[in-house]
């Protein structure tokens, strides 16, 4: 069996040799992928050494995960080539990535959670013996699989009954199972608190310290600056270039990443913000997300929600709307509401756009017309019939007035664009003209011209006296559009900032930390 | 909300486009008579045709029903049981009126037949929706429930119409108006109100909604609950105006009647195109889906092929053919 850790590289000699001589693990060269007449990736060419960390930046849509995928056998370039210790290889399914020692752990949970962990460990690779299964040698090996990476939950434990950490420890655990000469990282802190990414980054180290090659995908930049020895910036699908780790900070990485644009990028603020409270909560609690959180957002103002992802930012929105159970005292407006489903949120003028745009947002397989007015079918078309003729002249007015960019009016909603999805999905929600509307994740997947556009929709509309909420992992986002922020951590509020404290490193800090104060800013980096 | 960017208006017209998918049930269907021609030109007959249409009428009312179950993202196992329980209670309950109401007893009868058919369907809606059991699971115990239920008003046997009732309740089934016979008038009507809801009302819209993604339907402010619940009423009262054609045909209720309808019913909502995930249902296909099956039924008595104690059979086979198209046609 091929599962015992060997590691037949120069292990041993390598960190004396200087870096130069040493042949890559992986060379790409001038990889490209498209998709029909679309390049979401071009001419990327890189060098991964053995035992060093290479992270892989670029925002939402720049083509890192095309580039991991790529190099982990799901997709196939359509120019370029890759080469492995000098040699070229060809990847057509990920099981042949994988036997030549390209490990992947995904950025999304892929467990399944019936199962144990020793199950889920050698999952369609299960050792045998004589034949049948070997439970007692599959257990021995993952418990010393988990003790290797500082894992303390048991082999026979259920992945139901494990922690979100643990699992993506599991994960991580598998993917290192088979032999591996290059480790990737799919943005692997996104489920993860302090304490745990710092248990992850230990592993990482320990990775590089034998020897294996790290391919590290991630935005979050501190984690970048700590852990890289280079840094490749992608940028709207082309490579901007490769770069020492330490000579970048993060504010250059910043700028590398959004290019010329991140000036432009945000509309310039407006003081439309007035002291007349528009929405306001109290105590609310989501059971199992939320305790205790009470804000206000006035007339004019653009209230951001920063956190973790799993602080609890949706889940009390959702829960406020009607959407999940829960119990909050609601105001609109000076008067109490009581919210009991998304109808009645609906109604009473506050709109929602979800952060699953597809999952949740769009009916995907229909044409634009019935997704635009699926939510103000009552207001839309009184009395009992559909009324296509009106449905058609507001979708013309959506599609110029959000600039909503379509071949045709009777394409499907699948088939635009994630931006124009977006616009179409803000176009659905103000045709119920709500007051107040709540933003989750604006922006997630969509380009940068597209961005621009959005942030510019939800000044317009705190300039014509709504109120506006937005919810966003991009603390970048949020600090360019709010007026003020509110970050939450596990559930609760964890502080407040506005005007000069709305900084990057303040939110992060309170997002992170127990109590964010408390914490030294220099000690955190 | 003022235009933001400014920008000529785009054009506003409308193409109709039929796509395959649409269409065909509708070339099955003629291709399915040309066949019956070759085969048997007596097939082609007036008479024979006639009667084909008018038994698919049953099956026909019911899947127009079902397709709007279907839609919903639901499935109702039990119509063909219900048909029987209906009928059993619509001919009881004529029977009971009759001597008081005379001949008022079959309209007595036939609005009793809607409401026990609304109460039925809105059982099985809200076993789905409020009681949140897999629609398979609630309207397999129903199904059973109903069956069970018809067997024991029937003691076994059959409940006869009173005779007295017999002949003014005949032609429901067997009468025409105007050259057609009125079963296939009444699943015309039927198939063109539920055209009307599903394509033109807010309703359709919900129903379709539904089904094609109960979080999208959610997060936009449909009650998936109360979508779901009417869509299994509406089928509950397809159910029942198709026991009203039914009980002049045999002029009795018994515990075989609409034994493997639901069978029928649902593959004729399938091959009629709606999707059996749920979205958007096809009602006209659904008519041509029954008449489709009544039809092949006709040809195998007609011909010596296949013996028609396979109907079953070759109805079950259609199904699963239907289902593998919309799978591999994605």
């Amino acid at each position: 069996m091929s599962l015992a850790m060997r590691f037949e590289t120069d292990t041993g000699t390598l960190p004396a040799r200087p870096e130069r001589q040493a042949e890559p693990v992986l060379r790409a060269e001038g990889l490209s992928r498209k998709y029909g007449p679309v390049t979401v990736l071009s001419d990327v060419t890189l060098d991964i050494l053995p035992g060093e960390i290479h992270a892989i930046i670029g925002e939402n849509g720049a083509g890192k995960s095309t580039f991991m995928r790529l190099l982990s056998g799901y997709i196939e370039p359509t120019q370029g080539m890759l080469s492995m210790a000098g040699n070229r290889v060809r990847f057509t399914k990920p099981d042949q990535a994988q036997a030549a020692g390209i490990a992947l752990v995904h950025q999304e949970i892929l467990l399944a959670e019936a199962l144990t962990v020793t199950d889920n460990l050698f999952l369609g690779r299960e050792l045998t013996r004589g034949g049948l299964v070997d439970d007692k040698g599959m257990r021995h090996v993952a418990a010393a699989k988990l003790a290797e990476i500082g894992c303390a939950v048991s082999p026979t434990s259920l992945v139901r009954d494990i922690s979100l950490a643990d699992r993506q420890l599991v994960q991580i655990a598998r993917a290192l199972l088979d032999e591996h000469r290059l480790v990737i990282f799919d943005e692997p802190t996104a489920v993860l608190t302090g304490e745990e990414v710092e248990r992850l980054l230990a592993i990482i180290f320990g990775l590089k310290s034998r020897g294996i090659a790290v391919l590290y995908i991630s935005h979050r930049l501190d984690e970048v600056q700590r852990l890289a020895d280079k840094v490749t910036v992608l940028r709207d699908g082309k490579m901007v270039g490769t770069y020492p780790g330490h000579s970048l900070s993060q504010f250059d990485m910043a700028r590398l990443m959004v290019g010329r644009e991140l000036a432009a990028l945000y509309p310039q603020k407006r003081a439309v913000r007035t002291n007349q409270p528009m929405l306001s909560v109290r105590n609310a609690r989501v059971p199992g997300y939320v305790q205790d959180v009470s804000f206000t957002v006035h007339k004019g103002e653009i209230l951001g929600f920063a956190g973790m992802i799993g602080a609890g930012r949706t889940e009390l929105f959702e829960g406020i709307l009607g959407l999940r159970p829960a119990n909050a005292a609601i105001e609109l407006n000076g008067s109490p509401v009581h919210i009991r489903s998304q109808r009645e949120a609906m109604d009473a003028g506050i709109g929602y756009l979800t952060e699953d745009r597809k999952g949740k947002g769009l009916l995907l397989q229909e044409e634009l017309a019935p997704n635009l007015t699926l939510s103000a079918l009552a207001r839309f078309h009184p009395g009992l019939m559909v009324r296509r003729r009106s449905e058609a002249q507001a979708l013309a007015q959506a599609v110029s007035s959000y600039d909503i960019r379509v071949k045709s009016l009777n394409v499907k909603a699948g088939q635009l664009s994630g931006g124009n999805q977006q616009k179409l999905l803000l176009a659905k929600v103000l045709l119920t003209e709500p007051s107040v509307v709540v933003i989750d994740e604006p922006t997630r997947g969509i380009d940068i011209a597209n961005k621009a556009q959005i942030y510019a929709f939800i000044q317009e509309l705190v300039a014509q006296g709504k109120a506006c909420v937005v919810i966003s992992s991009e603390m970048q986002e949020l600090v360019g559009i709010c007026d003020r922020i509110v970050v939450m951590r596990e559930g609760r509020i964890s502080g407040e900032v506005s005007g000069e404290a709305m900084t990057e490193s303040n939110i992060a800090l309170l997002a992170t930390s127990e109590r964010g104060h408390d914490v030294d800013p220099g000690g955190k980096l | 909300m003022t235009a933001l960017t400014s920008s000529t208006p785009a054009r506003t017209e409308r193409q109709y486009h039929v796509s395959w998918a649409d269409a065909g049930p509708f070339l099955a269907l003629v291709a399915l008579l040309v066949i019956g021609f070759l085969v048997n030109p007596d097939f082609l007959s007036a008479t024979n045709l006639g009667n084909v249409v008018t038994r698919s009428a049953y099956v026909a009312i019911i899947a127009v029903g079902a397709t709007f179950v279907i839609s919903s993202g639901g499935l109702d196992l039990s119509v063909g049981s219900m048909v029987a329980f209906i009928a059993g209670i619509t001919i009881m309950f004529m029977n009971m009126m009759a001597p008081s109401l005379g001949l008022w007893a079959i309209p007595a009868g036939m609005a009793m037949a809607v409401a026990a058919g609304l109460l039925c369907g809105l059982a099985n809606g809200l076993i789905v929706t409020v009681g949140r059991i897999e629609p398979f699971i609630a309207t397999l115990g129903t199904m059973g429930i109903f069956r069970a239920l018809i067997t024991y008003m029937t003691n076994g046997g059959t409940i006869p119409i009173d005779r007295s009732l017999r002949e003014a309740y005949r032609p429901v089934y067997f009468g025409t108006l105007a050259g057609i016979p009125v079963p296939i008038l009444i699943s015309a009507v039927v198939a063109s109100i539920g055209a009307f809801v599903l394509y033109k009302t807010k309703y359709g819209r919900k129903c379709a909604a539904v089904g094609a993604n109960e979080d999208v339907a959610r997060y936009s402010g449909i009650s998936v609950i109360k979508t779901r619940t009417i869509a299994f009423v509406i089928q509950g009262v397809c159910v029942a105006v198709a026991a009203i054609c039914y009980v002049p045909r045999l002029g009795a209720a018994t515990p075989t009647t609409g034994v493997l309808w639901e069978l029928q019913v649902i593959t004729a909502v399938v091959i009629g195109g709606t999707a059996l995930r749920g979205g958007k249902g096809h009602i006209w296909g659904t008519v041509a889906g029954a008449v489709i099956l009544e039809l092949i039924a006709n040809l195998m008595v007609l011909s010596d092929f296949v013996s028609e104690y396979l109907v079953a059979a070759v109805q079950g086979v259609i199904i699963i053919i239907a289902m593998l198209v919309q799978r591999f046609s994605k």
